[in-house]
């Protein structure tokens, strides 16, 4: 008998492509046509897969224990690597690409398809999302099932989750060079892919939570607490910030019902807490699992993590309006949110300082193990980020550093320090113990990748610190007479030599990927097999 | 199933987090953004705003559509630097009418706030479709098939629809003839360009982009780009009476 | 600044205050409690736990 879940989800899928067809079909818009058609048949797709493996394997149920050991679910994990591992280049890729754009604009072509305005998004939303996105999704479903020691629960809904999830970065970003988009930054997807991504999301609620409920451990370990404050809190900014009225269903635009500064107030209020929920928490949740289990010795403190994380996540959601000083936002908004990101500096070096000191008595791994070195700097990163912010925040200086490129340094120095570099660490931990490995192919092109993209980092936000201070100071310069003494282009012209430093961190930081997929691919490939008696073979099973 | 039975004691503690969790993060929003709704000083009272016509609504999407928010602010901040060289600072009513808000949040070029009036419809023009023409230092990208692209003009009346939906007012009238409008705003020597001025008395009618054989994207975009931060009289407002 | 500003000002700024203080003082009780220490010294071995 075909399960409650497949026939639903088969129902569901035959339902979306009947729609998908209708849109197609009646409107006019070419880039809706495109992205309908792209769901039917991706929906068909998915209804196909699900009868394929209905009569491939005669319905059988998916035993919850082998051998009174949990069958873990590791095949949509493995899914989510390699898509993190993907999307990363490519948005490493595009991120080069516009730097470049900045330093020679020649490189835009004067297309459509190609100009700095449309790949920006796409670079953003590349990194952010479909490279963190994976990261996180796979990660959360390694992370649940082995601290709850349960299987996932449902045959079809880890599958949906993970493979839904990609198909809306799809949707976004072809949206994005075809010039669709709301123009909300880092919430750019317009309707559509919007109202996709809510559905995605709450089947990812359920399935964590489900598995949660599944537990066989008393405790629900720290780091699920982090995740599940981060698909919690991300359901509520993504629905918040992106209530929209579609032009009509057959359009690919919409209206937002928000409008001027209410509107800029809920975007930052997203934007800041996207940082904050998405990029942080979620992050975090991967540091309070990776990095106890890399140094094989468990987190510095518990109660500090129980601390770090209420405190983390109550003041968090107040700091966005610091986004807005001396906007037409009222002054005691943007007070407040900045009197917030000040405070907020305590819980994050909470933080920080119980991922660092989980190392203590174990310091010497750092000259041995690469991968707990990648983790470690990250935390620095986050560290010192997390400092920078909140003076960021500070009137006084965000009058300076507001509009110029310092704030890109920042976010820089967060995304590859922090996001990037603990996202590598896990990945690296991650691919062995999901094929099967005894470990990775090569350590010595970990350290490589190590060295390589931390001279890009520190490129990168060392040019776009000094541009961005000496930017923000040429445009506030006057001279003996009282005049202003540079003209806005003359600040551009003053960028170049920055902006092309910039651009060869990047290249740097792309060549460090480069190398880490190679790696990954050849421990997927060639690395030492584990011996047999450790390989639980239903894992490997229940992979397909 | 027995796990399931075995273990609703601590499904309950995940309820618990999951609430404890939603209380946690609920509260800073809604201090934050509920107040903006009913603080009556949030938005000045101002002279001569009005939403924005067909044409330049169409234009607004083009800027959207490119991107040009990732470059250019429109947010005059109160400082003696920005004040010369932008002129008078944003205010909230200004940007009432725009869903999404266009603010912006970096200034690889300049703000463009106040960018109506400031240069020709020709100046525009040219340096949309070849910006290191006019400014050999620019960095902005060219954007020469606006001027060839024919706006689409199809799902202008839903446009406004949604507008009016989220509470922009725009007039019946306005709604019903808002086909017509898009084109004859770019074409003042048209029949239908004596209507629209009566329906549009504060907007401008001209060929903005210089080719009277079609209405272009360009003719949206300049028409757009000309009309920004030009709107309230800023001789009658009063700075005070808005202090917040 | 009309009147409901200052009301709703003063009323986060004291009331607002000692709410976050109250709830701070929760989690660390909480978190500090010695018969707790136990649940959380188990609790952080989880990761080890293999199978």
């Amino acid at each position: 008998m075909l399960s409650l879940e497949e026939g639903g989800f088969a129902l569901f899928l035959v339902l979306l492509a009947f729609a998908c067809l209708i849109v197609a079909g009646k409107t006019f818009d070419q880039v809706m046509a495109f992205h309908a058609s792209v769901g039917a048949l991706i929906a068909a797709g998915g209804v196909f897969y699900i009868f394929k493996n209905y009569f491939d394997d005669g319905g059988v149920q998916i035993p919850q224990e082998i051998d009174g050991k949990p069958n873990y679910n590791l095949g949509p994990i493995k899914f989510g690597a390699v898509a993190a591992m993907f999307w990363g280049i490519a948005g490493f890729t595009v991120g080069l690409i516009i730097a470049l754009q900045l330093a020679y604009p020649a490189l835009n072509f004067d297309l459509p398809w190609t100009n700095f305005g449309r790949l920006r998004p796409l670079h953003t939303s590349a990194v952010i999302f479909a490279f963190g996105g994976n990261v996180l999704l796979a990660t959360s479903m390694y992370v649940v099932q082995r601290t709850s020691r349960a299987r996932m629960p449902g045959k079809i809904l880890p599958w949906f989750v993970i493979v839904g999830y990609n198909v809306f970065i799809l949707i976004a970003g072809t949206g994005y060079l075809l010039g669709v988009t709301q123009s909300k930054e880092y919430a750019e997807p317009e309707w559509y892919a919007d109202l996709w991504l809510t559905i995605v999301w709450v089947a990812y609620l359920l399935l964590f939570l489900g598995t949660i409920w599944k537990r066989k451990e008393p405790h629900i370990y720290v780091a699920n607490w982090f995740y599940l404050a981060f698909i919690v809190t991300i359901a509520m900014l993504h629905i918040t910030n992106n209530l929209a009225v579609p032009v009509s269903i057959y359009s690919t635009q919409s209206v937002i019902v928000w409008s001027g500064v209410q509107d800029a107030m809920v975007q930052w209020w997203y934007g800041h807490n996207a940082v904050g929920f998405f990029l942080t928490a979620g992050f975090l949740a991967i540091m309070y699992y990776f990095v106890p289990k890399r140094a094989e010795r468990p987190v510095y403190s518990y109660r500090l993590s129980i601390v770090h994380f209420w405190a983390l996540i109550f003041i968090y959601i107040w700091a966005g309006p610091h986004h807005l000083h001396y906007t037409a936002l009222p002054q005691w908004a943007s007070t407040l949110g900045a009197t917030f990101s000040i405070i907020l500096w305590m819980p994050s070096w909470g933080g920080m300082i119980n991922g660092l000191m989980t190392l203590s008595g174990a310091w010497d791994k750092l000259r041995t193990d690469p991968v707990l070195r990648m983790m470690v700097v990250s935390v620095a990163f986050y560290g010192m980020s997390t400092f920078e912010g909140p003076l960021m925040s500070l009137r006084a200086v965000n009058s300076l550093s507001h509009y110029t490129d310092w704030t890109i340094g920042h976010v820089h120095s967060g995304a590859l320090g922090w996001v990037g570099y603990i996202s590598f660490g896990a990945l690296y931990c991650l691919v062995p113990w999901l094929w099967n490995k005894k470990s990775l192919y090569s350590l010595k092109l970990v350290d490589w990748h190590f060295w390589v993209s931390t001279i890009g980092i520190v490129l990168y936000i060392t040019a776009m610190w000094v541009s961005g201070i000496m930017q923000g100071l040429m445009w506030r310069a006057y001279d003996s007479l009282g005049f202003l003494e540079y003209s806005f282009i003359e600040t551009v012209e003053a960028m170049h030599p920055f902006y092309v430093v910039r651009a060869l961190g990047g290249a740097l930081f792309v060549i460090g990927a480069l190398i880490m997929a190679y790696n990954l691919w050849m421990t997927v490939r060639y690395g030492e097999a584990e011996e047999a008696e450790a390989a639980p073979t239903g894992s490997l099973a229940a992979a397909e | 199933m027995s796990i399931w039975s075995k273990h609703q004691i601590f499904e309950k503690n995940s309820f618990v987090l999951l609430i404890g969790i939603l209380v946690a993060v609920s509260i800073g929003g809604l201090v934050e953004i509920a107040p903006l709704f009913y603080l009556k000083s949030t938005i000045e009272k101002t002279e001569g705003m009005r939403p924005y016509t067909p044409l330049e609504l169409a234009g607004r999407e083009i800027y959207i559509r490119e991107g040009c928010y990732l470059c250019h602010s429109q947010m005059v901040r109160p400082m003696r630097d920005e004040l010369e060289r932008y002129g008078h600072y944003s205010l909230a009513a200004e940007s009432m009418y725009d869903h999404p808000f266009q603010w912006g949040s970096k200034r690889t070029g300049p703000d463009l706030a106040r960018v109506g009036g400031k240069y020709s419809d020709a100046w525009h023009v040219e340096h949309l479709i070849d910006p290191r023409s006019l400014v050999p230092a620019s960095i902005m990208p060219g954007y020469p098939f606006l001027a060839e692209n024919e706006l689409e003009i199809r799902d202008i009346e839903n446009m406004l629809k949604a507008n009016m939906f989220v509470g922009v007012p725009y007039t019946d009238e306005q709604l019903a003839s808002a086909k017509m409008d898009i084109r004859a705003q770019a074409m003042p020597d048209s029949d239908a360009a004596y209507e629209f001025v009566e329906r549009w008395p504060t907007a401008i009618v001209r060929d903005y982009d210089g080719n009277p054989e079609k209405v272009t994207e360009m003719d949206a975009m300049v028409a757009y780009l000309q009309m920004l931060g030009t709107l309230v009289d800023f001789s009658i407002y009063d700075d005070k009476a808005n202090l917040r | 600044m009309n009147e409901t500003y200052t009301a709703v000002a003063g009323f986060a700024q004291t009331w607002g205050l000692l709410y976050f203080m109250a709830l701070f003082a929760i989690v660390l009780a909480y978190a500090l409690w010695p018969r707790n220490g136990k649940k959380f010294d188990e609790a952080a071995q989880i990761p080890f736990r293999e199978d």
